[in-house]
């Protein structure tokens, strides 16, 4: 199968063990990605927040050049940003006659002109899930994760993009779950897998994104969890750099690694972890991979309910006599 | 002398939608139910929450609005966008706040966090090399507002990042940045802004 592949500035570096996990799985589930040339940055959350023309054209350009390079082919992004900006600049071209004037006013003097609805702009798990889907997953596992308790999080864009279709519950996701499960681990409840990690709140206020950061830590903690999942590099840097700091301010003890879903699965194909970018986690990942077991689960006996000796009371009538 | 509508200066309301892009059209049809503020992970941080800032701005309060810290503590994760029963467009009205407060000053003036400026600084590196720089942003951000930090970032969290080879020491650059910046000039003329 073969997509267009947009990384995105983080996967250049702080989360390049989310890039040559990518890669690593991808030969082995065919998929083929092909980098839209010269790409640059979406803008993030930030230059919404300055100008809006400029901020479309910023992404418009990334979609002149995968369009050109690839036609209607499917555009992959593994970062939450990164996959709603360019989602949303596409849909808010084709609703807005007015944005889509001048942001192809303003790709003309660069060469480039773009036809909304030409790119289909679409997340990595999506992907993952849907094109490649679970069957083919699991026919490929060779060292199931058994024992190994994972949290699925989620964050906030790739379930809610802003107000256009989402492949999942906008806040009750459950597709990384079931690939969790598939790659033969245990998934924890966690009730807060779709709430935010705060993105770049670390930066404007850190009491505030230190609170964001803890109540995920604690929710995942407290339902048992060894570690956390994610597919998002803003989510893995503020949940996995960020811990020690929300361990100094809350006086808490936080270790859950918070690994890449491409990694978990790479560990489960059997492809070693040096392939996968393990080790390049703050938070090491090391004591929780040690709870893998070689058996699987032993499947609960299902404790059959006590049958009642008695039914309910029932009315009696007075004994003759 | 009957005033006709285009004469009258545009309210703050009027303002806001032109400045979504028409996004913003529905919000005259906020219920003021609060569910925005209910779902909202930094409400509690804000100074005022998405509803009471609706309210403010269909009663006019223009300062207020602009200098609430409200749209600067929108970590746009489209919570309340997503539970919003009139489908109004939040996120994207507090981008539109965030650039009128940026316009005007306003946010500034207040003397609160300096979040405009992460997000300029954020640009500034993106307008003149095409890709994000973390640790010239982190450093240059920091040494200007909060010079401690940036030593605490760069013996701490820095390093741990930095030899686990997560953090780049020159900025990268894209090839088009000529071509970037010719896209970006225009559509700022066409935005309204130079």
């Amino acid at each position: 199968m073969k997509y267009g592949y947009y990384p995105g500035c983080s996967m250049e570096k702080n989360a390049r063990s989310y890039h040559t996990s990518l890669m690593a799985i991808a030969e082995h589930l065919d998929l083929d990605f092909e980098e839209v040339e010269d790409w640059n940055c979406c803008g993030a959350t930030e230059y919404f927040a300055i100008n809006d023309i400029p901020a479309y054209a910023l992404v418009g350009r990334n979609l002149a050049i995968a369009s050109k390079q690839n036609g209607s082919q499917k555009l992959v992004a593994p970062c939450s940003a990164c996959f709603l900006n360019l989602k949303k600049t596409d849909h808010i071209m084709a609703e807005h006659k007015n944005v889509n004037e001048k942001v192809n006013i303003a790709l003309e003097e660069g060469g480039l002109s773009y036809q909304p609805g030409t790119v289909s702009v679409h997340h990595l798990l999506e992907i993952i899930v849907k094109d490649v889907g679970l069957e083919a997953i699991e026919e490929k596992v060779q060292r199931p994760l058994y024992d190994l308790r994972i949290a699925p999080y989620y964050g906030c864009m790739v379930p809610r993009p802003a107000d256009m279709e989402s492949f999942d519950d906008p806040e009750h996701p459950t597709s990384m779950d079931t690939l969790m499960e598939r790659l033969g681990a245990i998934v924890v409840d966690f009730p807060l897998k779709a709430q935010c990690c705060g993105g770049h709140m670390t930066q404007i206020s850190e009491e505030t994104a230190l609170e964001l950061i803890r109540r995920l830590l604690k929710n995942a903690d407290d339902y048992g969890a060894d570690m956390i999942s994610t597919l998002c590099p803003m989510c893995q840097l503020n949940l996995d750099a960020y811990q020690d700091a929300v361990n100094a301010h809350f006086g808490t003890d936080y270790h859950i690694p918070v690994m890449y879903f491409t990694q978990l699965i790479g560990l489960a194909f059997g492809i070693p972890e040096k392939e996968l970018g393990f080790g390049k986690e703050i938070v090491s990942a090391q004591p929780a991979l040690r709870k893998i077991s070689d058996e699987p689960p032993q499947k609960k006996k299902r404790r059959r309910r006590p049958r009642r000796r008695t039914g309910l009371p029932m009315p009696t009538m007075p004994e003759e006599g | 002398m009957k005033q006709t509508l285009s004469a009258r200066a545009p309210s703050l309301f009027e303002e806001v939608v032109a400045e979504t892009s028409g996004l913003g059209e529905n919000l005259n049809t906020c219920i003021q139910c609060g569910t925005c503020g209910g779902s909202c992970p930094s409400g509690d941080d804000m100074d005022h929450t998405p509803r009471e800032i609706f309210a403010l701005i269909r009663e006019d309060m223009r300062d207020e609005v602009l200098s609430s810290n409200t749209p600067w503590y929108c970590v746009s994760c489209y919570y309340c966008m997503a539970r919003c029963p009139q489908d109004i467009h939040i996120t994207d009205i507090m981008y539109a706040l965030k650039r009128m407060a940026i316009k005007e000053g306003l946010y500034q003036k207040a003397g609160k966090d300096k979040a405009p400026e992460f997000s300029e600084t954020f640009i500034g590196f993106v307008e003149n090399n095409g890709r994000s720089f973390e640790l010239g942003l982190a450093t240059r951000y920091h040494l200007r507002h909060h010079p401690l930090d940036a030593v605490k970032m760069a013996t701490g969290m820095g390093l741990q990042l930095f030899t686990r080879g997560r953090m780049d020491l020159i900025p990268p650059k894209i090839k088009g940045i000529d071509q970037l910046k010719a896209i970006l000039k225009k559509s700022k003329e066409l935005g309204g802004e130079a």
